[in-house]
């Protein structure tokens, strides 16, 4: 364990621990990265102070995303990774939230500018939306996409398939048609989920049959 | 006497613009010939890539890496493998590193081949182009040689590269690095005291070193500004820590810095390449983890573990223990990371690949504002994008 890293860890926890951080708090060491769950209303502060304080200066909010978990009841988790060039460090911050209908997450463009695609790019791809981004647009789909298609529900092949439609002079979007069904092959366990009876099998409990 | 009202512009840059570095629309609201806001539309070569690798194991999600920044397919391949690795835990021999340093190098020096020479074509001149690609295609023949692919090379492994480089290749690769320098020096003496081109490349989208940290800038375009930081410097990766070279920075932070900064990594990466060459040691050049990397092709013949060894990896592919890691590495571009979510199966469950070019368009409306039209097409050219990384 990195005593640099123990260090960071015990200023993060003492200044934001009581008031801030969430009683799930978090903290796990893995591989040298720290990573710190907040609450999900606190991220401005906590994100401001990384970047101000002496100990830490997080100038740089070099990514943002998203990830999905559909099993749990709040459903995204929000990644902040933050890099410190003075400490030659970085820190990872998550929020979790359930994403549309749900309670947004605040917007940190105020604290990074860089945030403001970053975000774009989270509510496009998975409709967590954040409060106060200026500019909450679709960033990477189509022009008109309708969907999220980062979410684990949403299927690899999306729904809709675009053409170019030489009568109307112009490009038409129609349902998904696929000539093969979309094969998934789960090479996870290649020796279960097999029927206990075999085909043919039947043939041995029936001694008058032909091909016993 | 009635005043004419005077209503801004808006003007559509591309999506089919040479300027524009492949797919890029962008709006822009102008004052005149000055540009007020700049509004890029991004996503017209989004094809999915973090959604596919989620659906494929951890060895058939590297050829989508190389199809990211298509101009430097190495770096990106190699983020991934040390992201994979360290969610694995495992050594790659020493042999591999430096193999995949010399072809990190190798796919700076052909990125920054290609931004600048495009650069230089796109604010006039027009020979840096056809001077450099000779080398460019060079360097390309390089990677054929060792991958049998000159762009998508595919090369990079888990635990180490694919195979080992063929006899001969590494002498020729060395005498190259003799010549090339010439070759920077020719591209100086037509662009660098260069008229036409410094006029329309000095003080143009002057970035501050705070400016270039609030908007997410790193690489060379962060450099340029006056950041002395270097990832393979403050945190050095695979053999990085056992090359001497020199990180290059600017000191005004504007386009002209920007083209300064590159043809001086040039430099420093012809003197990296040498010293891998040099210094590289034998052994074997993939990990010899049988559960991460497939065994020899001979011993499959005689040996039924290895036969299954390979039939299991080939099919089911490596198995990542559950954990998640954001694994960055000194692209051409800038910091290409890669964050790595593992559920513990033979298939990432998330894939966020950060691309330094993502941050650096975003900052085109704080560049191009107040400037006119034509900078546009200049500023475009400096920050170096590529929208195979930007789309993903």
């Amino acid at each position: 364990m990195d005593p640099a890293l123990e260090d960071l860890k015990e200023i993060v926890t003492d200044a934001l621990g009581a008031s801030v951080v969430d009683t799930t708090l978090s903290m796990a060491e893995t591989r040298g990265e720290l990573s710190v769950q907040v609450k999900r209303d606190d991220i401005v502060r906590v994100l401001t102070y990384l970047r101000d304080n002496v100990n830490c200066q997080f100038k740089q909010l070099v990514d943002l995303c998203g990830v999905d978990y559909p099993e749990r009841e709040e459903r995204f988790e929000v990644v902040y990774n933050l890099l410190s060039m003075t400490l030659n460090r970085r820190i990872r911050v998550k929020v979790r939230t359930n994403g549309l209908g749900g309670e947004p997450v605040p917007s940190v463009v105020s604290v990074f500018s860089t945030a403001g695609w970053f975000e774009r790019e989270c509510w496009d791809l998975f409709g967590v939306v954040f409060e106060g981004n200026p500019d909450l647009r679709r960033l990477l789909t189509d022009y008109g996409f309708e969907g999220h298609p980062l979410r684990k529900d949403f299927p690899l092949t999306g729904f809709v398939e675009m053409r170019y439609d030489d009568e109307k002079k112009r490009v038409v979007y129609e349902p998904v048609k696929l000539t093969q069904e979309f094969r998934s092959f789960d090479f996870l366990s290649p020796w279960e989920g097999q029927p206990p009876v075999l085909p043919g099998d039947e043939k041995a409990e029936n001694p008058e049959g032909e091909g016993a | 006497m009635a005043q004419n009202q005077i209503k801004n512009m808006t003007l559509n840059f591309g999506p089919q613009h040479p300027a524009a570095h492949g797919v890029l629309r962008m709006v822009l609201e102008m004052d005149g010939e000055i540009i007020d806001r700049a509004d890029p539309h991004i996503g017209l070569l989004h094809r999915g890539t973090e959604k596919l690798i989620e659906n494929k194991t951890y060895q058939q999600a590297t050829p989508y890496f190389d199809r990211l920044d298509y101009v430097a397919p190495q770096n990106q391949e190699h983020a991934f493998v040390l992201g994979v690795e360290k969610l694995l835990g495992i050594e790659v021999p020493e042999r591999a590193q430096y193999i995949r340093v010399l072809y990190c190098e190798i796919g700076r020096i052909l990125n920054h081949i290609l931004n600048v020479s495009s650069y230089a074509m796109d604010v006039g001149a027009m020979t840096p182009m056809l001077w450099s690609f000779e080398d460019r295609e060079r360097l390309m023949e390089f990677c054929e040689r060792v991958s049998g692919a000159r762009m998508h090379m595919n090369y990079f492994r888990v635990g180490g590269v694919s195979q080992d480089m063929p006899a001969g290749l590494a002498e020729d690769i060395l005498a190259w690095t003799e010549k090339f320098p010439q070759m920077i020096d020719d591209m100086e003496t037509l662009l660098t005291e260069n008229r036409i081109f410094k006029q329309r490349t000095v003080d143009i989208a002057k970035v501050s070193p705070d400016q270039a940290l609030d908007w997410g800038f790193t690489g060379a375009n962060l450099r340029a500004s006056g950041v002395a930081w270097d990832l393979r410097k403050s945190q050095p990766y695979d053999a990085y820590d056992k090359m001497d070279f020199d990180i290059p920075v600017g000191k005004h932070g504007d386009c002209y810095d920007r083209y300064l900064v590159r043809m001086l990594e040039m430099r420093q990466s012809v003197n990296i390449m040498r010293q891998a060459i040099e210094n590289m040691p034998d052994g074997p050049s993939i990990t010899e983890n049988r559960k991460v990397a497939s065994p020899p092709r001979a011993d499959m013949k005689t040996s039924m573990e290895a036969l299954i060894h390979h039939f299991k990896l080939m099919t089911e592919g490596m198995h990542v223990p559950a954990g998640e890691t954001y694994t960055a590495v000194e692209a051409p571009k800038g910091e290409f990371a890669v964050y790595l979510v593992s559920d513990g199966t033979n298939k990432p469950y998330r894939c966020k690949i950060r691309a330094p070019g993502f941050a650096h368009l975003q900052a085109m409306d704080m560049m191009c504002e107040g400037h006119m039209l034509a900078d546009a097409v200049a500023v475009i050219g400096s920050i170096d994008i590529v929208f195979g990384e930007i789309d993903r």
